[in-house]
């Protein structure tokens, strides 16, 4: 056999690995920018609830707090965009999301909470502790809500429109990058809509 | 005298998982069992890599609750699957449905069959192609590149001589 390589084709053995290397490099050095400020999540599941509306509960209030209970018709009482969060006392990237909560409270975003599969003392306590971002807190200590929202994972955030249709989902706490990148510019796009 | 705590934990480790679904099984063998089916085929998002009835996570616990108190009230194999994937996407089911979004998934093990037949063929057809002979005026340049090289000589026979003359040098 004497099959002789034309140049050409040797060419283009020689750089075809070099290009699979440089297309593989730029897209890992993307995947790392995305892991770095939060945009890209390995883990993260779209949600299956995007775009319906959350399905019909109910739940309590927690005792001791001056703050209403939630159920599915609150989500549409406030006539403007909301937030629904999942959170729990016993979890840590809760607190670190905490701070971007209160602030979105304060530009007047109604945010209504879940607590997640908590005790009462230790929710109190938290609140207590950073604070209340909440317009309405509901109870789900079985964690059953949860699931009908499709939740895995605590903290978790939905954002509804006015008409109370799930329009984004966030499954880990919010950065001041998700908040800056994400929830800002949907808000202020769902307000004007 | 530590190999017997170690195969002693090792078998502990080993038997975990039982301990893990002893919690919430069903009485009635037969509803276990299709409750054990249905949960093998549903993924447990915390660990991802896991069914909800492998899974030590508080999630896939409760959703093995709730797949056995839906079997339980009579609900089909379809049914309970289609409770879960209503919620959770497409994502919980550890068989991707088949869809236009998921064909290329599905397709894959035929393309790389495909591709492996088709690199068969191509290299088989090369090599069976016969040695084509050098003309006239490829012996004529082959035979002053030998004289110019500065050895002045030709090189032992070798068969890949034809093969370094290819390309053309600087």
């Amino acid at each position: 056999m004497t099959d002789i390589a034309k140049p050409s084709r040797r060419k283009l053995m020689l750089y075809a690995p070099l290009a699979v290397a440089g297309v593989a490099g730029v897209g890992f050095w993307a995947m790392l920018r995305g892991l770095g400020d939060g945009s890209f999540n390995p883990r993260g599941v779209p949600s299956a609830l995007l775009g319906k509306n959350p399905p019909e509960f109910s739940l309590p209030g927690l005792d001791g707090i001056d703050l209403p209970p939630l159920s599915s018709p609150d989500l549409r009482l406030f006539s403007k965009p909301v937030i629904v969060n999942f959170w729990a006392s016993w979890c840590m990237p809760c607190i670190v999301e905490h701070p971007q909560l209160i602030a979105l409270q304060r530009r007047g975003v109604p945010i209504l909470g879940i607590s997640y599969k908590d005790r009462e003392a230790d929710a109190r306590t938290f609140l207590a502790r950073h604070g209340n971002p909440f317009a309405r807190l509901g109870v789900d200590a079985p964690g059953r809500v949860a699931i009908d929202w499709g939740v895995y994972g605590v903290p978790e955030s939905y954002v509804l429109d006015r008409h109370g249709v799930i329009r984004w989902r966030w499954a880990g706490p919010i950065t001041p990058e998700v908040m800056t990148e994400s929830i800002v510019p949907l808000l202020r796009s769902l307000e004007s809509a | 005298m530590r190999r017997p705590l170690r195969l002693a934990m090792l078998l502990l480790a080993a038997a975990l998982p039982a301990f893990a679904q002893s919690a919430d099984r069903l009485a009635d063998p037969a509803a276990e069992a299709r409750a054990r089916e249905i949960g093998r085929e549903l993924r447990c998002l915390v660990c991802q890599n896991q069914s909800i009835e492998d899974s030590e996570a508080d999630l896939a616990r409760d959703l093995r609750r709730i797949v056995r108190e839906q079997v339980t009230q009579g609900a089909s194999h379809d049914e309970v699957v289609r409770f879960v994937h209503d919620r959770y996407g497409d994502f919980v089911l550890l068989r991707p449905p088949v869809r236009l979004a998921t064909l290329l998934l599905w397709a894959t093990p035929a393309l790389a069959l495909l591709g492996g037949l088709f690199a068969i063929w191509r290299l088989r057809r090369r090599e069976s192609a016969p040695a084509t002979e050098l003309t006239e005026a490829e012996r004529a340049r082959l035979a002053e590149r030998l004289a110019s090289d500065r050895f002045g000589a030709l090189p032992p026979k070798r068969e890949s001589a034809a093969q370094d003359t290819g390309e053309p040098r600087a």
